[in-house]
């Protein structure tokens, strides 16, 4: 318990960290964020618009720069995120219509990856030597090292332009009207299928070669021939007593690999036009949109150390070691 | 941020360090084990030739493409045709031509940002555990936030207030938020090392710091370093081909990312125009795998249980060490 509150401490920390970098990094580069903002509208901008988007990015030039500071951090505290001048509505509300989709999309399909890849990597150790421990671990080399984008392409030039399955740009039909209804969430699937078949392809390799590599030196250990020696079926020895140990610093991993999973998001996003965290992002660097910007690195951020915090405390649960440790 | 492929490769084996005078032979004997594990392991001989067939690319460019990769032509987004091997893009310049003088610049961003990375992480890592105390604390807390901070995202923010940025920019970006998980390897290893013999010894003999951590320390560490050279260039391949390929950095910088970036910014496969998108994706997979496959079989040269067996020699190992065992609990025994 005690650990899991230093995390939280440490989190938090980590916190205002992202937010300093969210203020201070427009700030330190040549030209004020208005001037580039101005710059989109071509000219023909009167000086009480400029004042305008000013205070919109909350820069105000009375202040000194520390009380904008704290100005800023006492306003994400309450939630006030900004103006997204390109969506022209409130960040909160943007980032509000784009985290489900998101959530939905890449929470889903990393615990499929999660759990397809230890399994994959659990049995590869167990049957070690033989044709499936050698043909496994060279092909999860290789697609860990393909980038998630090219993924995305061929997956859409073969499976939405040549064959014409599935669709391959959106995250629901155009004309669907949103609906409770069988057809609209067979749409959603439907524009799913694809996106998530690439983070899956590109992200399950890492689990099945950390896993396969934990089993591989777990099952040299002397509780697992005791386990076999009391004359356990062998799946009970694999999972209860392999797999059960050496998932532990896969849950470790699984922290480390969020940052990939992030970027593959934000990748996957665009290259399928997929409405999410990702694809705004993306959107509001091409407008040079900060609030938007900042708002959405700020959740993609609380998102990731929420997930971490949860792992923490699974590996907690899992691993008795860690709780008197802390 | 690296790709969790690797069990924290090759910890573990600290070499014994103080040895001066055996220095040169066992370089050799180094030498001839990564040979011969060169040869004998399928998947280094697959990575070192596919990283031999790049690094012969990117010196003699010239070699194998004429045409300039961004000359302006009437030729639009041609079709392959013996001019023009992958066809034209958007402005008619040659996209073979793009793939082979592109490689230079992805194999100097891999190259840098892997050895940058892997040297801030190793004063940074080594100087924390090594230092302690308040330093431990600060450095420690920087390593972790920038662990957990998504550094896409934050590359992407970056990215977006240097629109002209070329390879160069890209190499410091990803360099400055790359270090963090190899630095917090590091720490851990040379914290496992602090009250070694031969560091108290190196510290009676009124050693100053620097040099204990250069000549004591670092070396104990090379085949860590080197797993983290190979894992840190794989993510600058990764990091720096996705930057450009959203649009980030200089649209004119001949590289694949970019390449890939106009083939999709023409839908490159509505046109039928396949090759454009296909083949650089392709250079880019192959090279993150050579990256990858040469680390895979470090590990497995560094640590011996992971090496691939045949599956009778697995059974007979395991006899023997099984027969091994028995015999030393006899003899406790008696």
């Amino acid at each position: 318990m005690r650990l899991i509150l230093r995390r939280a401490g440490f989190f938090l920390l980590t916190l205002w960290a992202c937010l300093s970098l969210n203020f201070f990094l427009p700030r330190l580069m040549p030209g004020s964020p208005a001037d580039r903002i101005i710059s989109h509208l071509h000219g023909a901008v009167d000086q009480s618009t400029v004042r305008a988007i000013e205070l919109s990015l909350g820069i105000n030039n009375s202040q000194g720069i520390w009380s904008q500071y704290f100005t800023y951090l006492g306003h994400t505290a309450t939630g006030n995120l900004g103006l997204s001048y390109s969506q022209g509505e409130p960040v909160s509300k943007v980032i509000a219509g784009a985290l489900p989709w998101t959530l939905g999309l890449v929470g889903i399909t990393t615990i499929l990856a999660f759990i397809l890849g230890t399994t994959i990597g659990a049995v590869a150790a167990w049957r070690r030597g033989s044709r499936f421990d050698s043909v496994m671990p060279p092909l999860f080399v290789f697609t860990t090292a393909i980038p998630f984008f090219w993924v995305g392409m061929v997956l859409i030039l073969i499976f939405s332009v040549e064959l014409g399955w599935l669709p391959g740009s959106g995250n629901v039909g155009q004309l669907t009207i949103p609906s409770f209804s069988a057809s609209y969430i067979g749409d959603v699937l439907d524009h799913a299928i694809l996106p998530s078949l690439t983070l899956l392809v590109t992200g399950i390799g890492g689990w099945v070669l950390t896993m396969r590599n934990n089993m591989v030196t777990t099952l040299t250990e002397d509780y697992v021939r005791m386990a076999r020696a009391k004359g356990l079926s062998s799946v009970r020895v694999m999972t209860d007593y392999g797999a059960r140990n050496a998932i532990l610093p896969n849950l470790t991993g699984f922290a480390m690999s969020l940052g990939f999973v992030v970027s593959g998001a934000i990748l996957v996003e665009y290259v399928f036009n997929y409405q999410g965290v990702g694809y705004y992002l993306l959107n509001a660097v091409g407008y040079d949109d900060y609030p938007l910007m900042q708002g959405l690195f700020l959740i993609i951020t609380m998102a990731v150390l929420i997930a971490i915090l949860l792992s923490d405390v699974a590996t907690a649960i899992l691993d008795p070691r860690t709780r008197t440790a802390g | 941020m690296a790709i969790p492929v690797t069990t924290g490769a090759g910890a573990g084996i600290p070499e014994t360090g103080g040895e001066l005078t055996a220095a040169g032979p066992r370089r050799r004997t180094a030498l001839r084990r990564f040979t011969q594990a060169i040869r004998t392991n399928r998947k280094a001989t697959i990575g070192v030739a596919l990283m031999a067939i790049f690094i012969f690319v990117s010196l003699f460019p010239g070699l194998l493409a004429h045409q300039s990769p961004t000359a302006f032509s009437s030729k639009i987004t041609a079709a392959p045709s013996a001019a023009h091997w992958l066809g034209t893009d958007n402005i008619g310049a040659d996209i073979y031509a793009q793939v082979i003088d592109g490689t230079r610049n992805v194999m100097i961003l891999a190259i840098t940002v892997g050895g940058l990375t892997t040297a801030f992480a190793m004063v940074i890592g080594v100087a924390a555990a090594y230092l302690g105390g308040v330093w431990d604390g600060v450095l420690n807390f920087v390593t972790d936030v920038l662990l957990v901070i998504p550094i896409f995202p934050l590359l992407v923010i970056v990215a977006s207030l240097f629109p002209s940025a070329g390879n160069d920019e890209l190499i410091l970006v990803l360099s400055f938020t790359g270090w963090s998980y190899t630095a917090r390897q590091l720490r851990s290893q040379a914290q496992s090392m602090r009250s070694r013999d031969f560091l108290l010894a190196a510290r009676v003999r009124g050693e100053r710091s620097i040099y204990v951590i250069i000549v004591e320390i670092i070396p104990t560490m090379t085949s860590l370093l080197l797993a983290s050279f190979l894992n840190n260039a794989l993510y600058a391949v990764l990091a720096g081909s996705g930057l450009q390929f959203i649009g980030l950095g200089k649209s004119n910088n001949v590289s694949w990312g970019t390449t890939l970036y106009w083939a999709n910014q023409n839908a490159a496969w509505t046109t039928g125009r396949y090759l454009w998108f296909i083949v650089p994706g392709l250079c880019i997979a192959l090279l993150g795998v050579a990256f990858a496959f040469i680390n895979y079989a470090f590990d497995e040269i560094g640590n011996p249980a992971l090496r691939p067996l045949s599956a009778a020699k697995a059974r007979k190992a395991a006899e023997a060490s099984t027969r091994r065992r028995l015999a030393s609990h006899g003899a406790r025994a008696s």
